[in-house]
């Protein structure tokens, strides 16, 4: 009989498993608890390093499922359990499936700015997340702050959420300084008068062509990179945001005005995941991110046999990283169904 | 190890070298196993942002971290002195590093160290 | 027959431990600042001295503190602090009625059993019932022996006393507790014996002695009974003036010298010993302390003052304290565990410098308005507080200043509570100036902790000083600014510093309850939990204070409120960090739920209509 896999979680992650799995023989069923899929990558304008848009990217994924997966929708997970050697999962709208296989791919959630008062998220209006000004870049409205003015500079500041353990976050979200390089390139393309800053405590840029992005926002764009973690952010009367640093290369402390100040929130592991694994008994690490059972040479098994992972649920990752994974998996699952 | 005489000061041929081999990293070692944290920054400078006595002069508790970490202890006890312990830095560090009690912990061990030398 | 041998373990312990407390309070005395002993003096003479002495009987006899915390509690130490003095009352009595009025020695009443085998029937007697001190003195050791039957119990069962954690004593300690606590059983021993043989005693010495009579060959036993009642009572004193019981002499001083109004120096000394010595080791105040959840139960205040008391302080212990207050609020003596605190950090931070000269050359600002507003250092990592006390000025009509809008100086009393007395001092002074320069006659501020200290350490003649919201609560009372109920489920938290530390518990709630359903907590007001992020603690690390935290975040949302409200920037701050809960400051809850007043509704027309025009 044909092996079934349930993957849960329709983002970039989730879409490539299914095709590769279908691919390899298997009757696939995807299962998303939002009414679309795509996860975090629709809401994307422009991906680094090549800016390719989010949406081609997004539609030669999707364009890989064949007609034989099942994608069920608009699906809230409220059962899942291993019994014998299959799962039965169900959903809460009645939604019930036996499956050989799982694979958990259910993304990050976005930090919450909300959580560091003190950059003044929610409070000032010119205050923004990266994920914002995707929105912003996605709705092509010309370029202005909340007070309708074309910021004379922008701010950056890395790691909001991230590198922080007074939000419980110590790790590094990985995608946010290259998503800070993008962004500051793309505004300064929409705003070529404005002075862009970046605020940040190391620049990670692990990936190839990253560097050469970085290179060129300073060389193409002049963006200037301080190197100082926010310490607090005020507003003027005339709703700019003053910014507090420390220029720690200099050893001054340093307060500058901006117009429009972004802060590039990071990924978090998703509150819902933890419910799934608990119903499946996985240990939680302190992270909170699902952990594999060898993150060097086994990096899509689980403890539990038959349940697998792909994509950020196990830890921050870019789209290609993401997209290699979950190729990846489906390998591991053909791997286990056929043994 | 002989100490080197060292020249503070503004003179052209003040030494602008970090000698490490000949600095004193006692005082280092006391304070980290006083408040293990210490090891803990990363040089993010939040808590030099933040400051309370920054506002006013220079101080940068960043700064001091790094100095003691190197062992360049000589004048800290002037930079600690600037501290009201009003606690921000603390509130904002990213690490968590006990700051307040880093700031007791090096004023003692730079007092104590005095002490001792007279 | 006045002497026997018998008596000399006792008779000697006493006079030693006479001879001790001499010595220790002539040193007291001694260490007295000149003023304090003037005070003491006065209060000898003065009405004070009935209120001590009415103090003394109810704390110290009746333990009406303890009696609130727990009845069973508070009869155990009842039973033996006013059982023994009646027994030593009443014995005086009895023995004078029957050696016919004479003086007599000092264990005379003790072992007076021993002396007297009387049984006739006291002239007086016919009022009352025949053999009555016999049948007083009974009742009374029977009143002491069911407080040791409970004290025993409280071994095991100490939940029944209302404590989950009782103190660890020191081996020293146990000894005085076994001989003070085998001191009852053998006197009841001693007298039974001997009133089974001359068939004398009380209702209890007599049953029991006749019953004993049967089986035990009393006239073998008896005078060794009364060696051994000797002997404890012997060890007892002579072990008191270094055990926890030195409380019982000390307590009463400490009384006295509180209503004379004298309090604990800068520095440790003569009042803070005899705070120390008071010290009973109860352990109330240990299961009160948060600091118990991070593992830190060596550091609750019974610990914290015995290491004073056998001089082994230790910086990490005297460190370890998050000023909460609750052991001050919960301990039955009365001691100021913060004070205490405090005074062991000035020793321990004693040769830290502080250097603020840099503050000299501050500019004034020459704004002059009836309110200045101060946010504190905190409050500026509160954007959305220090946004809402604006917006709430602005609403209600108040021109103010903002005096530390481009950043504090910090209010001092952080370092007051690490000890640096001296170097907050020169922060209260520059600051005192910025205040009373902008002439204002109201301080708002956001911040307990600068509240706090502005009250009570400043001297700011013609500023009333104000939390916010209590002056928010006056705005309301005034009808300034009028408040729209919401849907909102919410719970409120006391900070220390504005609950315990200054006492304001209803104005936040009274606002509060105007927008708000609120729930009640089983933690609340002068029982608050603390958030864990005080900055009353100096070596506390962040894994306990989450802990802490997380723990009264558990507490405060057990009724699942959609919102939990505080009044303090940094207890904000911290139960923000605990990611469980939407914490919202009273101040930013008022800014969300404010009617316009009618002058704005007014304006606000004019403007529409002049939109429409246009
Ligand atoms: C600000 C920002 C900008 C970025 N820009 C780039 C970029 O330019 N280039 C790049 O390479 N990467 C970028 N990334 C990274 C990229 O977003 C991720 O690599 C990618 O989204 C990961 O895909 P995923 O499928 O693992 O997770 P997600 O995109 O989060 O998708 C997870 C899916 O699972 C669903 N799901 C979750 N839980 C459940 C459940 N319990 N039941 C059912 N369904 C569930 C979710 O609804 C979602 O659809 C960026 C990230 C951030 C934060
Ligand atoms: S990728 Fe950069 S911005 Fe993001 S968390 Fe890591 S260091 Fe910070
Ligand atoms: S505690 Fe000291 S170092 Fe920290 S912010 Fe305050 S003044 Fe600066
Ligand atoms: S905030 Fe913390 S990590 Fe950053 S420099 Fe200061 S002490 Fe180091
Ligand atoms: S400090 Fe108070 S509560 Fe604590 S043991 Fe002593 S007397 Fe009891
Ligand atoms: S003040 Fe609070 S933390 Fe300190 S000992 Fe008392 S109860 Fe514990
Ligand atoms: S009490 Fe707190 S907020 Fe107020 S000035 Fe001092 S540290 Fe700052």
């Amino acid at each position: 009989m044909e092996k079934h896999v349930v993957v849960i979680g329709a983002g970039p992650a989730g879409l490539e498993t299914s095709a590769s799995l279908s691919k390899l023989g298997f009757r696939v069923t995807l299962v998303e608890k939002e009414e679309a899929t795509g996860g975090h990558l629709k809401k994307w304008h422009a991906l680094f390093p090549t800016l390719l848009s989010g949406k081609d990217a997004l539609e030669s994924i999707t364009k890989e499922l064949n007609s034989t997966i099942k994608i069920q929708t608009a699906t809230k997970i409220t059962g899942l359990e291993a019994v014998n050697d299959y799962f039965t999962i169900s959903g809460h709208n009645g939604w019930q499936e036996k499956a050989d296989a799982v694979v958990l791919t259910t993304g990050f959630q976005l930090f919450d700015s909300h959580r560091k008062e003190e950059y003044g998220y929610g409070i000032y209006e010119n205050v923004i997340t990266s994920a914002d000004l995707e929105e912003l870049f996605a709705s092509g409205k010309e370029f202005v702050n909340r007070h309708g003015n074309k910021p004379e500079r922008v701010g950056f500041v890395h790691c909001v959420g991230s590198r922080d353990e007074k939000v419980n976050n110590l790790h590094c979200s990985k995608v946010c300084c290259i998503t800070a390089v993008k962004q500051a390139i793309e505004v300064k393309q929409l705003l070529p008068d404005a002075e862009i800053f970046c605020f940040y405590m190391d620049l990670r840029m692990f990936g190839r062509h990253y560097e050469e992005l970085y290179k060129e926002a300073q060389e193409k764009y002049n963006i200037q990179f301080i190197r100082g973690r926010l310490s607090e952010s005020t507003e003027d009367h005339e709703g700019n945001i003053v910014v507090k640093v420390e220029d720690t290369l200099l050893g001054k402390p340093l307060r500058i005005k901006v117009g429009l100040l972004v802060l590039m929130a990071g990924m978090e592991p998703r509150a819902g995941t933890k419910s799934l694994t608990t119903m499946l008994g996985l240990k939680n690490v302190p992270d909170g991110f699902i952990q594999p059972v060898d993150e060097v040479l086994r990096s899509n098994f689980t403890e539990i046999p038959g349940v697998f992972v792909a994509g950020t649920c196990s830890g921050p990752k870019s789209v290609s990283d993401t997209l290699a994974d979950a190729r990846s998996a489906a390998l591991a699952v053909a791997d286990y169904l056929k043994s | 190890m002989e100490k080197k005489p060292k020249n503070f000061g503004y003179s052209v041929t003040r030494d602008r070298q970090i000698d490490f081999d000949a600095n004193n990293h006692d005082i280092c070692k006391i304070v980290t196993k006083a408040e293990p944290t210490l090891n803990l920054c990363i040089s993010c400078g939040s808590c030099a942002a933040t400051c309370t006595a920054g506002q006013f002069t220079d101080f940068s508790l960043r700064q001091v971290i790094l100095l003691l970490r190197r062992g360049e202890t000589k004048d800290l006890d002037k930079e600690v002195s600037k501290c009201m312990l009003c606690g921000k830095c603390q509130l904002v560090c990213p690490r968590n590093v006990s700051t307040r009690n880093l700031v007791i912990q090096i004023s003692k061990a730079l007092c104590d160290n005095r002490m001792s030398a007279s | 027959m006045t002497f026997d041998l018998f008596v000399l373990p006792f008779f000697i312990g006493l006079l030693f431990l006479l001879g001790v407390l001499v010595v220790k309070y002539s040193r007291w005395i001694a260490m007295m600042d000149a003023s304090d002993r003037v005070k003491a003096g006065m209060a000898l003479f003065s009405f004070s001295l009935l209120k001590t002495i009415k103090e003394i009987f109810m704390e110290s006899l009746l333990h009406r503190r303890m009696f609130k915390r727990n009845p069973l509690l508070g009869f155990m130490h009842m039973s033996f602090a006013l059982g023994w003095l009646l027994l030593i009352v009443m014995g005086n009595l009895e023995s004078r009625v029957y050696s016919g009025g004479h003086i007599n020695p000092p264990y005379y009443p003790i072992f007076l059993k021993f002396f007297i085998h009387d049984k006739r029937v006291l002239p007086f007697e016919i009022f009352t019932l025949p053999g009555f001190f016999r049948f007083i003195m009974d009742l009374i050791l029977l009143f002491v022996l069911s407080g040791l039957v409970l004290a025993l119990f409280k071994r095991t069962r100490s939940k029944w006393f209302g404590l989950k954690r009782t103190t660890v004593h020191n081996s020293f300690d146990k000894w005085a507790i076994t001989s003070l606590w085998l001191i009852f059983p053998m006197r009841l021993l001693a007298e039974s014996f001997t009133a089974g043989i001359y068939k004398g005693g009380g209702f209890l010495t007599n049953t029991l002695g006749s019953f004993f009579n049967l089986i035990f060959p009393l006239e073998y036993l008896a005078y060794p009974a009364w060696w051994a009642y000797s002997f404890m009572l012997g060890i007892f004193f002579v072990t008191l003036p270094w055990s926890r019981f030195m409380h019982i002499p000390t307590e009463v001083i400490l009384i006295f010298l509180r209503n004379a109004g004298i309090e604990q120096g800068k520095y440790p000394g003569s009042f803070s010993e005899i705070e120390i010595n008071s010290c009973p080791r109860c352990g109330v105040c240990i299961d009160v302390c948060q600091m118990n959840q991070a593992g830190l139960t060596g550091s609750t205040a019974v610990y914290f003052i015995r290491s004073l008391r056998d001089q082994q302080t230790d910086v990490q212990l005297n460190s370890n304290c998050m000023m909460c207050g609750r052991c001050l609020e919960a301990c039955p003596v009365g001691i100021d565990t913060l004070g205490l605190r405090v005074g062991a950090r000035r020793v321990d931070n004693k040769g830290i410098i502080s250097d603020f000269s840099y503050l000299m050359k501050q500019p004034l600002i020459k704004k002059k308005t009836e309110v200045v507003y101060f946010a504190g250092c905190m409050g500026h990592l509160t954007p959305g507080v220090k946004r809402a006390m604006l917006q709430i000025f602005e609403k209600a009509g108040i021109g103010y200043t903002f005096l530390d809008e481009d950043g504090s100086i910090c209010c001092g009393r952080p370092l007051k509570l690490a000890g640096m007395q001296e170097a907050a001092l020169k922060l209260v002074s520059e600051n005192t100036v910025k205040i009373k320069n902008t002439g204002a006659k109201i301080l708002v501020t956001s911040c307990p902790i600068c509240y706090k200290v502005f009250n009570n350490d400043y001297k700011l003649e013609g500023i009333t000083v104000m939390h916010h919201s209590v002056f928010i609560d006056n705005l309301v009372k005034e009808g300034k600014l009028i408040l729209r109920p919401s849907a909102l489920k919410a719970v409120y938290h006391d900070p220390c510093e504005l609950g315990r530390g200054s006492g304001i518990y209803e104005q936040p709630r009274n606002v509060l309850k105007q927008i708000a359903e609120v729930s009640d907590v089983a933690e609340e007001r002068a029982n608050s939990l603390c958030c864990g992020g005080s900055i009353g603690d100096l070596a506390m690390n962040a894994i306990q204070r989450n802990v802490i935290r997380d723990n009264a975040l558990n507490i405060l949302c057990q009724s699942r409120p959609d919102v939990l409200v505080t009044a303090c920037p940094l207890c904000k701050k911290t139960f923000d960090s605990g990611n469980t809960i939407v914490v919202k400051d009273i101040a930013e809850l008022v800014a969300d739920n404010m009617e316009p007043n009618k002058l704005q509704l007014h304006a606000a027309e004019l403007i529409d209509q002049q939109c429409v025009i246009s």
